[in-house]
């Protein structure tokens, strides 16, 4: 029981680097290769995690909508995204003759890449993030709006003005969720009083934010969900690249790999979203202590941090997607509407009571 | 007025939100009620609903009687040509003549399942079955003969 207890994620980086400095004497070698195993290992991970993320949509949407989902490929369905992803590699990925070829062929790679990097400064257990930076949230937040670029340089590059009407109401949708997204994470931030990702991980040691921080914070908690659903394209938000819409969109003249990054893009950004929130608003690889009920505590503490960390980012995975397959679609104009007349006030009054909480020291 | 109106819609929408989140929340928890039907896996124990249209069926009694008169209702109902009816003229007792089926052709490849000529019929001499696996290799097969050989009609119909 010890033995299984000493291996954590932590113990292993460490380990791997003192083996490394042991056989290699030069420290920038040293450093490129754990950088490299680093980025191979993250790399390892999305893609699995992209396989898993798209299974669990296909069934949980199945489930909600009283049928099965894929239960013949593979033991209860599970190989029916690898035939899918295989699928998509034998397309002939075409491009439109009249396209801007440099940024068709650009664009998905910096909706990827944008995607790929948000995950560096998260903290996926105890003493395992790939970079604590002072800036973690501020970071995170701009290299999401990054993303939007991709998207715009997709529809223009088309030369397909339904896509770019779609690339258009998309950008316009991003950029206007991002507010209310930002004067979210500026709630916690108030409260925390530092931008770096350990330091909001460790203010919630006595208990999460969202029980902390009470109302205000409950309220912080909602309009990031459904801001950062808005962030991502996805349902019920997903005008601008929905199948029945405007013949999908930016993403119309896209298939093959090409189109298959466009889907790894959106199930990272899910991914990301619900990461950041279970790291800000649920206490990330915190586990869940009730005051001072100390074998409670205790028994919760046994369970490994990483456990935590994927199973609170699971459970808000599964509340977005659940937001899908049980909203009807907004029409661009009430999107809009929601987030410049609905959201943004209330999240302004709402960082002003965050504000007003935590000089007073009105929160647990 | 304007505060209170926005708040009200606010709390409105929240709800009603909330209420549709409770709903698939309810068959995500509950597999019991999934309705896809695992076909060929069940096809021991498959049966489909009552008003399910398979394909036109003549139901004979024990005495191999059925109720069809031959009046061609149905073949005059019929939207694309499916059925056709030949029929004969049959001795009564009493000495007079009387319309009566001879044969009952029924061309499944043509039939669209519509209902129409069940519904056509003033004496219920057709039903629809539920059968569905009509798929053959040979088309002659398709072109049916409704009325049993030696059937005539029962008792009392018309």
């Amino acid at each position: 029981m010890n033995l299984f207890l000493e291996i954590s994620f932590a113990s292993l980086a460490t380990g791997l680097h003192n083996s490394l400095t042991a056989s290699i004497t030069s420290e920038m070698t040293v450093k490129v290769i754990e950088m490299a195993i680093a980025g191979l290992s993250l790399l390892l991970f999305l893609v699995p995690l992209c396989f898993f993320l798209g299974y669990m949509e296909r069934k949980v949407a199945a489930f909600m909508q009283v049928r099965l989902g894929p239960n013949r490929v593979g033991p209860k369905g599970s190989m029916q995204i690898v035939a899918d992803t295989v699928k998509l590699l034998f397309k002939e990925g075409l491009t439109p003759t009249a396209s801007d070829r440099f940024l068709f062929n650009l664009a998905p790679i910096i909706v990827v890449v944008t995607s790929m990097l948000v995950m560096a400064p998260i903290a996926f257990a105890r003493n395992f993030q790939i970079w604590d930076t002072s800036i973690g949230v501020l970071y995170v937040s701009s290299m999401s709006s990054i993303a939007v670029i991709g998207i715009l340089m997709a529809g223009w590059s088309s030369y397909n003005k339904y896509s770019l009407l779609g690339a258009m109401r998309s950008g316009a949708q991003i950029v206007s969720y991002e507010l209310s997204v930002g004067l979210s994470l500026i709630s916690i931030v108030i409260l925390t009083g530092s931008l770096r990702m350990s330091d909001i991980v460790m203010s919630q040691e006595n208990g999460w934010w969202i029980f902390k921080g009470h109302i205000p914070i409950l309220i912080s908690f909602v309009i990031f969900i459904i801001a950062s659903t808005a962030e991502i394209n996805r349902a019920p938000f997903d005008l601008a690249e929905a199948e029945q819409e405007l013949t999908a969109g930016f993403h119309t003249e896209y298939s093959g790999m090409k189109f298959a990054m466009f889907l790894l893009a959106e199930y990272i950004n899910l991914f990301i979203v619900s990461a950041i929130a279970a790291t800000l608003f649920l206490g990330g690889w915190m586990p869940f202590h009730i005051g001072h009920w100390q074998t409670f505590n205790h028994v919760m503490d046994f369970i490994p941090s990483s456990l935590w960390f994927l199973g609170k980012t699971f459970a808000i995975i599964f509340i977005i997607m659940q937001f899908r397959w049980t909203f009807p679609r907004l029409r661009v104009d009430q999107l809009l509407n929601l987030e410049w007349k609905y959201l943004l006030p209330i999240s302004m009054v709402n960082v002003l009571l965050v504000t007003v909480m935590a000089i007073m020291g009105w929160h647990f | 007025m304007f505060l209170k109106e926005y708040f009200t819609t606010i709390y409105k929408s929240v709800r009603s939100l909330l209420k549709g989140m409770k709903l698939t929340g309810y068959y995500f928890t509950h597999p019991k009620e999934i309705q896809t039907e695992e076909y060929p896996d069940n096809r021991a124990t498959l049966q489909m609903f009552d008003r399910f249209k398979g394909e036109v069926v003549m139901p004979h009694d024990e005495h191999n009687e059925h109720r069809c008169t031959g009046c061609q209702a149905c073949e005059i109902a019929c939207p694309n040509g499916t059925i056709k009816i030949i029929t004969k003229q049959e001795l009564q007792p009493d000495g007079k003549k009387k319309k009566a089926i001879d044969t009952f052709v029924y061309h499944l490849e043509l039939c669209t399942m519509c209902n129409l000529c069940v519904i056509a019929c003033p004496s219920d001499a057709i039903v629809m079955a539920q059968t569905f696996e009509h798929s053959v290799y040979d088309k002659k097969q398709l072109k049916k003969v409704l009325n049993n050989p030696g059937s005539k009609i029962m008792e009392g119909v018309e």
